[in-house]
């Protein structure tokens, strides 16, 4: 915080030309509740980005960038809009950053945001749902949405020539989005989902989960659940009484944890994350760790890039107005332009001053397509000899 | 050879997980029907108390362990156990002490003694996290399997695979040798008497000379031993988890209540009959089915009662409809 009040300071000092502002960004994320762990440093990695653009000079005729926090608790929806109300109108802000959970996400979206008028982007809301609802243009995130995970899913399953395939998912709008949008990639390719049930996270005992499951049947069993939760315990059941030998992990399932746990046996099986390709996410740990954090940490690489394609598309836009940027997203964004890489803020600030187009690539490799959500990347990996190894980016 | 397959195929999922579970269920409404006979209240803490046990034999193991003491093909824990459930019955009776004396001594009602219980379980639970940790923790060693399911096909060169985990014949064994121990507990020896007497009518037991401090002195004992026991061998079978012990708290209480609040045999029973019921009536006999009936009578969907969703709701259900027309319980425990 210092830091960036420090950097406010001293570009404030050397600007100074006329038009020049302060422009304040709203920062609201769960700091109480469910994602108490990894909210700080998610805000930490916004307000680094908006630190990196404030001492550079260069934004807006050397305007500066004020980071304002908020709670969003993650789960209640009247706490999230009302504080997400007192950024709007006792501060100012020009833009959100946040939420993190897709439900409150939603609910500023719809209370604050459209009525406001306010430009809005999230970092970790993945809910398929929020592709569809009413956003007048307002509305980004740099997170692909789960509806993409569930098709990247069909392709990779799909390509190994697995033609049916038994679905668990924990019990939550997370699972139960991600199992569906999973069962109808994977029918629309021709594959055979023989079963889609639930399970319930800190049960007991799950014996009937993996009997009703193993009496579906089907070549692999997709566990689309928590892998410090009842995910693990599906796995163990089935691993146990041979129900399936071979599965398949998305995201909420990563972790060494499961390694430790199984290890050989899980020989064979195969899963995906989202996860940023190439360099990138190398350099924005270096900046990260050179900052005080730690930007390996989930979602904080996208929580710098929401941050940093707002303040870009002002620039494009050359104001900080929301009417005016919101439309300027996609271009920095996306090709053509000069590719920008996490660290090369005040680089992209003067191509854009200069009336040239740039690439947004950042920390995640972020590619917006419609309706204003990040591409994304998934990483897909085989477990071998009890490691995760790599096989390539989709 | 299709008979066997189906066999092996419900054996595999439904009979040989259902009655480790049973199992460990029975021991655990074992100790809820003692405390509710005995001292006469619902005892929350007694998931907690699990924890408590389980954590505590967790400890010494992973001492044992570092010592290089193992058991060979058994688990460790089951040497650690007696020195946890030690710790556990001294400290059920720092609880006693501490608690439910006071309430005894003023006569209070039971349903004081119940709420005072809901506090002890709130500290318990703390005291766990505090200890050992919020995360799950795999103590299991020794030998996994006693058939795993490949071996048993290639043995057998059936299709169906059958896995019984050494932790689930231990589970059995050790929760048959501790019921058995106490029924002869309670029925063979004068305190065990003393004990099913004070049960019966306090007042009358007082009057015949019964020290009631001796028998709340050996109940807890008992439900130290049963409460740790339980813990520990549901620990083995799937892991230590604070969040789950108490979550656990529920079953058991369907178990003990089903056969009866107060009778042991009716614990015994009702944990199989709860454990029976989840498994059982959510499976999809697809898999069966496909063996043992002729291919064009063969189910095209899963031949699946109730989706797995409704487990829990399955063992309420039985609940409610014995309390409706036997609210006593299957073996005539205390009305409740």
């Amino acid at each position: 915080m210092k830091r960036i009040l420090l950097a406010t300071v001293a570009s404030a000092a050397l600007a100074g030309t006329a038009g020049a502002e302060d422009v304040k960004l709203g920062v609201i994320f769960g700091f109480t509740g469910p994602l108490e762990s990894i909210t700080p440093t998610m805000a930490e990695s916004a307000e680094l980005a908006m630190s990196e653009v404030a001492a550079s000079g260069a934004f807006l005729g050397g305007s500066t960038v004020t980071p304002v926090r908020a709670d969003s608790t993650c789960v209640d929806a009247t706490a999230a809009t009302a504080a997400a109300e007192r950024l709007v109108s006792a501060e100012g802000v020009k833009a959100i950053i946040g939420a993190d959970c897709s439900g409150v996400t939603s609910a500023i979206l719809q209370n604050v945001s459209r009525p406001n008028g306010i430009v809005q982007i999230s970092p970790s809301s993945t809910s398929p749902g929020l592709s569809q609802v009413e956003d007048d243009g307002l509305f980004f995130r740099t997170a692909p949405s789960d509806a993409r995970q569930g098709q990247v899913m069909a392709d990779i399953i799909s390509e190994r020539g697995i033609t049916s395939a038994a679905v668990t998912y924990t019990n939550n709008d997370y699972g139960n989005g991600l199992a569906n949008s999973f069962a109808e990639a994977f029918r629309a390719k021709g594959g055979e989902v023989t079963m889609q049930a639930a399970h319930d996270d800190g049960k007991a005992d799950y014996s009937a989960e993996i009997a009703a499951l193993s009496s579906a049947g089907g070549e692999i069993l997709v566990v689309a659940g928590y892998v410090d939760q009842g995910g693990r315990g599906i796995v163990q059941g089935a691993l146990d009484t041979g129900a399936f030998d071979t599965f398949f992990f998305p995201d909420g399932m990563y972790g060494d944890t499961l390694l430790n746990a199984f290890g050989s046996d899980l020989e064979g099986s195969f899963g995906d994350l989202p996860a940023a390709e190439g360099d990138n996410a190398a350099l924005f740990q270096q900046i990260a760790s050179d900052a005080g954090f730690d930007g390996t940490s989930s979602y904080a690489g996208e929580s710098y890039d929401a941050a940093a394609l707002v303040l870009l598309a002002m620039q494009a836009a050359g104001s900080s107005d929301p009417a005016q940027f919101k439309d300027r997203m996609f271009d920095v964004a996306n090709a053509p332009g000069e590719q920008i890489h996490p660290g090369e803020l005040d680089k992209a600030l003067r191509l854009l001053s200069e009336g040239q187009d740039i690439d947004y690539v950042g920390a995640t490799g972020v590619e917006l397509i419609e309706p204003g959500e990040s591409q994304g990347t998934f990483r897909e990996y085989n477990i071998v000899d009890g490691a995760y190894e790599t096989i390539g980016f989709r | 050879m299709d008979l066997l397959n189906a066999l092996v195929a419900f054996a595999n999922f439904v009979f040989v997980p259902a009655v480790a579970y049973g199992a460990q269920l029975a021991l655990g409404a074992l100790g809820v029907t003692l405390i509710y006979g005995i001292l006469r209240f619902s005892n929350f803490a007694h998931g907690d108390t699990m924890a408590f046990g389980a954590m505590c034999t967790i400890l010494v193991t992973w001492g044992l362990q570092s010592w290089g003491i193992s058991a060979g093909p058994l688990p460790t824990a089951l040497l650690a156990l007696p020195v946890g459930i030690a710790v556990t019955a001294l400290f059920l009776m720092a609880t006693d002490r501490a608690v439910y004396r006071f309430y005894r001594k003023t006569r209070a009602a039971p349903v004081i003694l119940t709420m005072a219980s809901l506090g002890v379980m709130f500290v318990m639970n703390g005291i766990v996290r505090f200890i050992i940790g919020v995360e799950d923790i795999n103590f299991a060693d020794g030998a996994r399997f006693l058939i795993g399911a490949r071996e048993f096909r290639e043995a057998t060169g059936l299709d169906e695979g059958l896995a019984i985990r050494s932790t689930q014949a231990i589970t059995v064994v050790v929760a048959a040798v501790a019921m058995a121990l106490l029924f002869w507990f309670l029925n063979r020896t004068r305190t065990g008497k003393s004990m099913r007497a004070f049960a019966d009518n306090e007042d009358l037991a007082l009057l015949s000379g019964i020290n009631p401090g001796r028998v709340v002195m050996v109940t807890w004992l008992i439900v130290a031993a049963l409460a740790t026991t339980a813990g520990v061998l549901y620990g083995l079978d799937k892991s230590f988890k604070a969040f789950t012990y108490f979550q656990l708290l529920l079953p058991i209480f369907a178990s003990a209540v089903v056969g009866g609040l107060g009778s042991p045999i009716g614990a015994v029973a009702g944990g199989f009959v709860i454990a029976f019921s989840e498994v059982g009536v959510t499976y999809a006999w697809k898999k069966v089915a496909g063996y043992v009936m002729p291919e064009n009578l063969q189910p095209d969907g899963l031949a699946q009662l109730l989706s797995t969703d409704y487990k829990i709701a399955v063992s309420f259900a039985i609940l409610v409809l014995v309390l409706l027309f036997r609210p006593t319980g299957l073996f005539r425990g205390k009305s409740v």
